[in-house]
């Protein structure tokens, strides 16, 4: 046995030696990138349950991957590619994925397949609430404002030359709705997972920095000081018939929606339904606890360094965050004009809340009534938009699959 | 606008970037069809709640038309709830501990920065 041979076998096949070799460096690079989202996650709290995941998920695959013939690799982005590619024999082939691929390929077939987006909105369906939605349907207006910013940065993405389908899937951002993101994404442009996740899940963490300021640059002291009447009580009859009626209406308007808005749907039915209990908390929990898992890192698999460090990322973290703005503009900007046709009844506040991060934009809107006028209570009126954007989000990412699908 | 729209599918379908006049088509399209789908869901929301809210108004009014046509004996009132301890005026508790009653005025007068001597709460009820 040749020792000093063996010696240098073993060094070479490391990955330590492979930061030194062929581009290695920018697995060092990812691998501080996945340790600032492990500080952010965990420190920080920002949205934790999906970013600590998708942080170590991008922390493994740059630790395994270095090469397309790295055949270690927890992940390998040349089967995905195979497996997009219409000339390939390979085109749609599971099965190679099944053989061949690593743990992660293997996870991430659940969202090339989008089924874990569906199941965690089937969960986000069982833990709403949507009596604030059917109590006060003009939110739904304030829903559809706040999807301003996916066509907005869906324009800006063209004028950045990025394809149809990559700034479909770019605008979607802007919906403030990780998994419609990651649906669209992985239907239309799944090269640009990895950023497209990330940049959600940042900024939707970090809407209650990000929307304050516009909130209070866009509205007056009076406006926000405005105290809303209280909702009426919603019938539990009607909240029954509320997730089939909408299901109904929007999957028949557009039927590229199903899978979100039918699972949504199907998530609040059982927990209204008053007869499905046991179902109803598997979904909210049991369920939506293993997908996150399994989301979380198979999508922090798809930021190999390859695919990540380019200036397309670059584009896409500030057309997220252009996006997130003018959603919140749109919703303000609504929620102005309701303010002033309603003779004052509407706070505009509550506008904002539009874009779909449920709870978090409703909880901003609340703050920031209570800082105007400390006895203001808009949190249940922030609901009914926030909820609202769920579906919006869900309408404007069935829009774009139908257009560029 | 549909000439622009479908250029712009054909152009998505061939996976070729598209012209910025068919970008801002798309957009604007888009932006009206969500609208579009949520004031047809907005209308639906609006007439099944006004179906439900004249149902409970005419079962209101039936119970009432009934009470009077049996003239029921009136019902013994009940005993007033007890009042919160320590706190100003008098407060009626249903279904609330004293100390939960007290939680919840505390964290009132802090949220609203009003003195609690200078706060008058009513009656405070369990929302089930």
């Amino acid at each position: 046995m040749d020792i000093l041979q063996t010696l240098k076998d073993l060094w070479e096949g490391s990955g330590f030696h492979s930061f030194l070799v062929d581009g290695g460096w920018k697995n060092l690079i990812m691998i501080a990138v996945s340790c600032v989202l492990l500080y952010l996650g965990i420190k920080k709290k920002f949205e934790p349950l999906l970013l600590v995941g998708i942080a170590f998920g991008c922390l493994l695959v740059n630790l395994s991957y270095f090469t397309p013939e790295s055949t270690d690799a927890l992940y390998h982005p040349q089967l995905w590619s195979d497996f997009l590619d219409h000339n390939s024999e390979y085109y749609h082939s599971y099965g190679r994925i099944m053989s061949e691929g690593g743990l992660l390929d293997i996870l991430y077939i659940g969202v090339k397949a989008g089924i874990y987006p569906s199941l965690i909105f089937m969960g986000v369906g069982a833990m709403t609430d949507f009596g604030p939605l059917i109590a006060n349907p003009k939110s739904l207006l304030l829903g559809a404002a706040a999807q301003m910013g996916v066509f907005l940065a869906f324009f800006g993405a063209v004028l950045l030359g990025f394809t149809g389908n990559q700034a479909a899937a770019i605008g979607i951002i802007g919906g403030a709705d990780g998994p419609t993101a990651i649906f669209l994404t992985t239907k239309l442009a799944p090269e640009l997972l990895g950023p497209i996740a990330i940049a959600a899940y940042s900024y939707m963490a970090l809407i209650p920095m990000i929307q304050p300021p516009l909130m209070r640059l866009l509205t007056t002291e009076k406006e926000r000081k405005v105290k809303m009447e209280q909702n009426r009580v919603v019938s539990k009859t009607e909240k029954i018939l509320f997730p089939i009626i909408v299901a109904m209406f929007v999957i028949l308007l557009l039927p590229s929606t199903a899978p979100l808005i039918g699972c949504l749907m199907l998530g609040n039915l059982w927990r209204e339904c008053g007869v499905t209990e046991r179902l109803s908390d598997t979904v909210q929990n049991a369920l939506m606890n293993i997908v996150t898992v399994f989301l979380g890192i198979s999508v922090g698999a798809t930021t190999a360094a390859d695919s990540f460090l380019n200036l397309q990322t670059l584009f896409i973290i500030v057309l997220g965050l252009t996006a997130f703005c003018f959603s919140t503009v749109g919703g303000l900007l609504v929620g102005k004009l309701m303010y002033a046709l309603t003779g004052g009844k509407i706070n505009p506040l509550i506008g904002s809340a539009g874009v779909s991060a449920v709870p978090m934009a409703a909880r901003v809107s609340q703050i920031e009534g209570q800082k105007a006028n400390p006895s203001n209570f808009l949190l249940m009126h922030a609901m009914g938009p926030n909820v609202a954007g769920v579906i919006g989000s869900a309408i404007a990412a069935g829009f774009l699959l139908a257009v560029f699908g | 606008m549909n000439m622009y729209l479908l250029a712009a599918v054909q152009s998505a379908e061939s996976g070729t970037k598209i012209g910025i006049g068919d970008a801002a088509v798309t957009a604007i399209f888009g932006y009206c069809v969500v609208f579009f789908g949520l004031v047809l869901l907005m209308c639906v929301l609006y007439i099944t709640g006004s179906i439900f809210k004249s149902k409970e108004s005419k079962a209101a009014a039936a119970k009432v038309d009934e009470k009077i046509v049996e003239k029921k004996p009136e019902p013994v009132p009940e005993p007033p709830a007890p009042a919160a301890p320590g706190s100003a005026g008098h407060v009626k508790l249903y279904n609330v501990p004293d100390k939960e009653a007290a939680m919840i005025m505390a964290i009132v007068a802090d949220k609203m920065q009003t003195p609690l001597n200078e706060l008058r709460f009513i009656s405070i009820k369990e929302v089930k």
